[in-house]
Parts: structure tokens; C-alpha cells; sequence
């Protein structure tokens, strides 16, 4: 278990799975849903290449748009919050990652946060948008985003922490 | 030329994710044209198989909802039956010796059902092995459910009235006026008729009913009872607001109907274009 292809490959499949399977039904009070396979994209090792990133977030988020018939949704939300990685990585870690040394099983569980709030909103408002796609219902993108945005991160925090390897 | 390449380069990230970002917007848009969605559907095999696996270990838990469903139609069907007038007459004969049938019902099951996005589709397993093909009507005992929009060999996607390229023909049940059967993208519980003449006699807690004029669904099929409704600011017609007969958030068996003389209304609507 420890070829990092095998870990990835299994992750993709689990939490694609997960997504399409469970958490697309849940629906809480009538339509919010968690998306936790933002996971998959914000755990994806740094030192890879940003155009791997790029192109297996566009395939990840056509399959659940596949799975969803929700056209590209997914897909452009996935490759927003991909390509915004960099940027998120370095707000909410700082210096650990200009030293390309972030390890995410020994991070503080604070700067996680952080970086899993941040991906969840990028992530939720552009899903959000362009699957109600009008500018006069903002108030129901808002609404849906901020709603989807708190259980997202609570339950992705919960699985990280819980499939994490190294005991806290 | 060179400074092309370098930029092209330099910018690889950067243009890969708008051309990805592209591609999806092309999908998004294009899924937002009534009939044009065709690429990326659920009504495959792949997607199709998930669903069924999940569907096939989900389905015992509804069984004692979908088995009241059931006895609650057959009561009303063995009602329909004891109280209805044979006529005797040669012509019914000779209608059932020919054995003419008008619509022809299947049943399917519902793999894959969604509400909460503002446009919702069902996945359902028949396909066109099983003779389902696009633009037929899909009901449940209580009201309809979509119009089919996708099919693959064993598998159909249903657009269901929960979505807002939906419409639907519609119509009072105690008058003839017609209307369009529309989805805001609230809540499922409701939808929206709109176009309705303003000379109809609009009472709240009266049936809507399918209108029969789309060749896709019988006339007389429930949909609904008015819950409010207002005039439009134009001041020509109402727009009601109808509370759905089906709880569209569980559905478990549906009857998909095809109209047999489909084709020969289409052809004779567009004759004298």
C-alpha cells in the first residue's frame, strides 16, 4: 500500500463513488449536498505536475457530471479549484510551502481548515453559478453555497482526519 | 514565432485550464437547450450499472411504501372496473377484436432520481430494447413524472417536471383551458402553470390535469390542485401555482406510455407547413 499511484488511483474511485452513490442523495432539507470529492483535489500531491492536476480535475468532475446530468458543472468547478491550488496553499500554509515540504497527515489541523474552507468555497460558488446560471437569483447561489460550503468541509475534515495515517 | 512558443510555454497552466474551463462551460451551456444534452447523460451503461447495483440494495427499504401504492391502485382500478358499463354494441366488438390499442403502458423502475439542482433528471432501466424511445410520456399511479429525452439500450433518462426546460401541456379539469406546465426551481412540491386564459374559471383547490393536445401523454392524466394564483402583469393570463399530486422526491415504479398514433398526429400537425 505504500505505491502512491495505487493511493491515488483507489481515491479517485472511493470518492467518486461516494459522491455519486451517497452524497448526491442527501439532500438536507430539500437541497443541500455535501461534495467531498473536492478531497481528492486538495490532498493531490504538490511536487506533481500542475497539468496533471489540471487534466485528472476535469476528468474527475465530467464523470460526476456524467453520473449527475448536470452538463459541465462539475467539471469547471473541479479545474477552478485546481487551478487555484497554488494559491490556496500558500495563504493558508505560508512558509511550508514555499519549501515544498507540506506533509498533510503532520500539518496543523488549523491551516487544513483553512485550506479545505477556502477550496470549498471556490469550488461551491462556481458550481453553484453555473448550475442556476441566471445573475438575478445571486441570492439563491449565495444561499446554496454557503449551506453546501459547511457541510462539504465538516465532512471532508472528518474523513481526512479519519483516514489519515499518522495519529494525531 | 519563437516569442509564440514561449509564451505558449511559459502560459501552460494558465491555457489549459481555460481551454478545460471551456470545454465545461460549452457542456453547461449546451445542457441548458432542451434537446441538445445528448453527451453527457446518465443513460449509459456504465452509470446505468452503479446506478443499478445501488438500486437493487436501496429498493427493499421502500417495499412496504411501494406495496401501499400499489394495493391503493389496484382498489381504484377494481373500482373503475366493477362500475363500468359494457356496451355491447358491434362497434366496441369489433374495436376489440381488432385489438387497437391506442397507448401502449410499460413499467420501469426509477435507478436514479434528483430534486434539488434547477434542472433534474431521472434515470430509469429500459431502454430501447424494451421498445422506450424518446418523447414518451412517463406517469406514476397518482400524476406524471417527465417526458423520456435520452435512451440507450437498456436504459432511459427521463426529464422529469422538475426542471425548467420542462413544459408541459396542461389544462383545468372542470373547463377546457389550457395551459404550460412549468418548474420555477423551488420547491418540489410545487410547479407552475402559466398561459392560462384569463377567462378561465381559476378556484383554488381545483385539478390540473394533462391536456391531451402533445400527443405524448393521454389527456386526463393528474398533475396537481390549484394552491394560489395571480394574474400576470400583463393582465392577459394567470399563473397558478399547483401543489403536485406526486411526491416527486419518491418515486419507485413508473408506467411509461407510448401513444401509438404519435406519428400519424405529428405528420398531419406539420402537413400544412
Amino acid at each position: 500500500m505504500n505505491n502512491p499511484f495505487l493511493i491515488h488511483s483507489l481515491r479517485f474511485i472511493s470518492l467518486l463513488l461516494l459522491q455519486v452513490v451517497i452524497c448526491n442523495s442527501i439532500n438536507f432539507l430539500g437541497y443541500i449536498n455535501p461534495y467531498p470529492y473536492i478531497i481528492f483535489i486538495l490532498l493531490f500531491p504538490i511536487r506533481d505536475n500542475r497539468l496533471t492536476l489540471l487534466t485528472i480535475s476535469f476528468i474527475l468532475g465530467m464523470l460526476i457530471d456524467i453520473f449527475s446530468d448536470s452538463g459541465g458543472v462539475h467539471a469547471a468547478a473541479a479545474v477552478s479549484l485546481a487551478y487555484s491550488r497554488p494559491v490556496l496553499l500558500k495563504t493558508s500554509f505560508g512558509m511550508l510551502y514555499e519549501h515544498q515540504s507540506i506533509k498533510f497527515n503532520l500539518t496543523e489541523i488549523g491551516s487544513l481548515i483553512t485550506y479545505i474552507t477556502l477550496g470549498a468555497l471556490i469550488h461551491h460558488l462556481v458550481l453553484f453559478s453555473l448550475e442556476v446560471f441566471s445573475i438575478s437569483e445571486i441570492l439563491l447561489i449565495l444561499k446554496k453555497t454557503l449551506f453546501s460550503c459547511i457541510f462539504t468541509i465538516v465532512l471532508s475534515i472528518l474523513i481526512i482526519v479519519l483516514f489519515s495515517r499518522n495519529q494525531r | 514565432m519563437q516569442q509564440i512558443f514561449n509564451f505558449v510555454i511559459k502560459n501552460k497552466t494558465f491555457l489549459l485550464f481555460l481551454f478545460l474551463f471551456g470545454i465545461s462551460l460549452a457542456f453547461t451551456i449546451q445542457s441548458h437547450s432542451y434537446h441538445r444534452s445528448k453527451f453527457i447523460s446518465s443513460a449509459n451503461g456504465i452509470t446505468g450499472g452503479v446506478y443499478g447495483m445501488v438500486n437493487s440494495v436501496d429498493k427493499y427499504f421502500g417495499l412496504e411504501i411501494e406495496n401501499s401504492k400499489l394495493a391503493e391502485e389496484n382498489k381504484r382500478l377494481r373500482q373503475l372496473l366493477l362500475n363500468l358499463q359494457i356496451n355491447a354494441d358491434s362497434s366496441f366488438l369489433q374495436n376489440k377484436e381488432n385489438n387497437n390499442l391506442n397507448y401502449v403502458v410499460r413499467t420501469a423502475e426509477v435507478f436514479k432520481n434528483s430534486y434539488a439542482s434547477p434542472n433534474n433528471y431521472l434515470t430509469i432501466n429500459k431502454g430501447e430494447k424494451d421498445s422506450i424511445y424518446e418523447d414518451f410520456g412517463v406517469i406514476t399511479p397518482k400524476g406524471i413524472v417527465g417526458i423520456i429525452d435520452n435512451t440507450s439500450n437498456n436504459y432511459s433518462r427521463v426529464i422529469s417536471i422538475l426542471n425548467k426546460k420542462s413544459r408541459i401541456n396542461a389544462k383545468l379539469k372542470n373547463s377546457n383551458h389550457i395551459g404550460s406546465l412549468e418548474w420555477n426551481g423551488k420547491s418540489p412540491e410545487f410547479s407552475q402553470l402559466t398561459d392560462v386564459s384569463k377567462f378561465a374559471d381559476v378556484k383554488i383547490g381545483d385539478t390540473i390535469e394533462t391536456g391531451g393536445e402533445s400527443a405524448i401523454f393521454p389527456k386526463g392524466i393528474g398533475i396537481g390542485t390549484i394552491e394560489s394564483f395571480q394574474v400576470d402583469i400583463t393582465g392577459d393570463t394567470y399563473n397558478i401555482e399547483i401543489r403536485l399530486f406526486n411526491d416527486m422526491t419518491n418515486v419507485g415504479t413508473v408506467y411509461v406510455i407510448e401513444n401509438k398514433d404519435r406519428k400519424e398526429i405529428l405528420e398531419l400537425e406539420n402537413s400544412d407547413e
